[in-house]
């Protein structure tokens, strides 16, 4: 794997950007030049500027006839040499999945940005909502391990937009930008730099493209067109591509790879940020757009004299077990507010030692900074 | 498989994976000559193939890149990587349930675009290798394992689907009609554009023998004795036509 360091594709200094314009610019900058999507609320409009700015980067935007042949023409796309994303919403989400399985095993490096709606179902079109996060770990069949973001403002969509390229190439792995519908829509000020620094896969002649030595290691990867003579398969299959259907080894050995070059790199993948934790009596677990209503209430409680903590997660897959363990056993309590029914909630008690409260609110508006006060206050 | 074709075989490829008496060897033979004939290197092609017994014929026989991808969805895949690298010549080789039934919508708005690829769909007017359920290809009252008492709905036309879809060309023919297939296929490899050729390819396992087709060989002669031209076919009345096969090459009237 290389890393380089790229002029910006867009001129450096303050812009006002809405948090999906913001996922376009990030994706152009970070070296995204396929892009298939169908249009669905409240995400359409990324693909509306990846389709102007396409022109100018002499980018391929494909407008598909649904979101299932939207994934996997981004994953055609990426075996021809491209850096590729889509960019969807829960019901786009949900038709992606079994692309996204096929993604996983056949370790194809690539971004999809889901805009949460309210769901299930159609549900609400245009509001939001926290409710894809177990989707995106557990969406499609199978075992397996993926990369998910969580950006809390129009700053980190342009960001971790970049992130997210970054670690698709780095762990040839499907990588998600989990916004929220609030965040998407939102427009506020971005500082872009001159210059940034991207990774490019791995490649390296001859050499076999679906296993390495190491049970965790991440294989170089050709492209079509470049002599190879790849064979790419989404079933089961030996290090050079070769079909293993009934092969118990083969299964095993690839299953665990997978998992484990995911996995066994977790502390430096995942991203978490504190605040006032180091003396707090409860720290709240946030992520997304409901850790700036939370980091409102941490400063309101601090400053009445109350010891309130913030522990923010910027990557929610792989989970950041290790940090919330070690968390938990120097507060008296972890509490987690979420626009979902207590979707990490789970997650968080899973590896939590001491108490854990939930708030958990599904009426398709934002968590307000009182609610979280009020909570928060019954607690401390 | 002819020994002169080994050279676009992967090296350790010793047999097909197919059943006696099923077409889809013959299909892989004439696909491999027609590109022999027009002398292209493999290293510029890329075949996609989809989930089923067709999907097989390229993936991992040829020796060239190829993409074994989901159900339904090798003209999606198809399409990524022909537009994002337009030097590769891109084939689609899979089956008629998977094209055409699971991957229908796909099809139609590969050929509404004028996509770029070659489609070749192997028609078994079954569900091959799940046991030989109907089709949307299976012909009216044909016996399967999901219906027993002959199926009740009609088949797609598939040439006049993609046709009609905008496909300036698409062909039909039988692996009975190999010197016809070889030409079709060639004038697929070199027609820029959507161009799609529907192979009709015997199933004796799944389909013959529900449908009393004791052999193989009565297969073939089946599909010998349906198969007309569409010369012929525009000198018969319509009660002569019926159970009939009508080959040929169709053209959209379009460049």
């Amino acid at each position: 794997m290389s890393s380089k360091i790229v002029d910006n594709t867009f001129p450096a200094g303050s812009h006002y950007f809405s948090g999906n314009e913001a996922v376009a610019e990030g994706a152009i900058a970070a070296g995204c030049r396929y892009y298939a999507g169908y249009p669905i609320t409240p995400s359409s409009d990324i693909m509306e500027r990846i389709s102007v700015r396409f022109n100018e980067v002499h980018g391929v935007f494909m407008q598909m006839e649904d979101e299932i042949a939207s994934i996997c023409s981004v994953i055609g796309a990426v075996w021809a040499g491209a850096k590729a994303m889509t960019a969807t919403s829960g019901p786009g989400f949900s038709l992606m999945q079994e692309g996204i399985g096929y993604a996983a095993l056949t370790e194809t490096p690539l971004v999809i940005v889901d805009i949460q709606r309210a769901g299930p179902g159609t549900g609400q079109a245009t509001r939001v909502a926290s409710g894809d996060l177990m989707q995106a770990k557990w969406g499609s069949h199978g075992d397996y391990q993926v990369i998910a973001l969580c950006p809390w403002s129009v700053q980190e969509m342009y960001d971790l937009t970049i992130d997210a390229f970054n670690l698709a190439e780095q762990y040839r792995v499907p990588v998600f930008l989990m916004g929220e519908e609030a965040i998407g829509h939102l427009r506020e000020r971005v500082e872009l730099k001159t210059a940034l620094t991207v990774f490019d896969r791995e490649k390296k002649k001859g050499a076999p493209p679906f296993g390495t030595k190491q049970d965790d290691g991440i294989p170089p990867m050709p492209a079509f067109g470049e002599g190879e003579k790849l064979l790419v398969t989404g079933s089961t299959h030996n290090e050079r591509g070769i079909r293993k259907t009934d092969d118990p080894e083969a299964h095993t050995r690839l299953v665990a790879r997978i998992n484990n070059k995911i996995l066994a790199n977790r502390d430096k993948i995942i991203q978490t940020e504190s605040l006032y934790t180091d003396d707090a009596e409860v720290v709240i677990v946030s992520y997304g757009f409901t850790a700036r209503s939370c980091l409102f209430a941490v400063n309101q409680l601090r400053s009445e004299g109350k010891r309130a903590g913030l522990l923010r997660l910027k990557t929610i897959w792989p989970f950041a077990d290790r940090i919330v363990r070690e968390m938990s056993s120097t507060v008296k309590k972890l509490f987690i507010p979420e626009m979902n029914r207590g979707q990490l909630m789970g997650e968080v008690m899973k590896y939590a030692k001491g108490e854990v409260i939930a708030y958990h609110q599904t009426d398709g508006e934002i968590i307000h900074p009182s609610t979280v006060i009020e909570k928060m206050r019954s607690l401390l | 498989m002819a020994r002169d074709l080994e050279a676009y075989l992967r090296p350790g490829i010793a047999s097909t994976p197919f059943c006696p008496g099923c077409g889809h060897g013959i299909l892989m033979n004439l696909i491999l000559r027609a590109i022999d004939e027009l002398e292209i290197d493999m290293d510029e092609m890329l075949f996609v193939s989809g989930i089923g017994c067709a999907g097989w014929i390229p993936s991992p026989h040829f020796n060239a890149d190829t993409l074994h991808t989901l159900h339904g969805r090798a003209i999606a895949f198809a399409t990524g990587a022909k537009m994002f690298n337009p030097k590769l010549k891109v084939m689609v080789i899979s089956g008629d349930g998977d094209l055409t039934s699971i991957g229908g919508n796909h099809l139609i708005h590969a050929a509404r675009r004028n996509t770029d690829l070659t489609v070749i769909c192997a028609n078994n007017m079954i569900y091959g290798m799940t046991g030989g359920q109907a089709a949307s290809t299976s012909p009216l009252g044909a016996r399967t394992s999901t219906s027993m008492d002959g199926t009740i709905y009609r088949p797609f036309d598939l040439c006049k689907l993609v046709l009609g879809a905008g496909a300036p060309y698409a062909a039909r023919f039988a692996v009975t009609q190999p010197v016809s297939l070889i030409k079709a296929i060639k004038s697929c490899l070199t027609t820029t554009g959507f161009t799609f050729i529907e192979v009709l390819s015997p199933c004796p396992t799944q389909f013959g023998r529900r449908n009393r087709y004791e052999s193989p060989a009565d297969m073939m002669n089946l599909l010998m004795e349906r198969c007309i031209s569409k010369d012929e076919a525009a000198r018969m009345s319509v009660e002569q036509l019926k159970d009939r096969i009508v080959t040929g090459e169709f053209t959209n009237g379009r460049p």
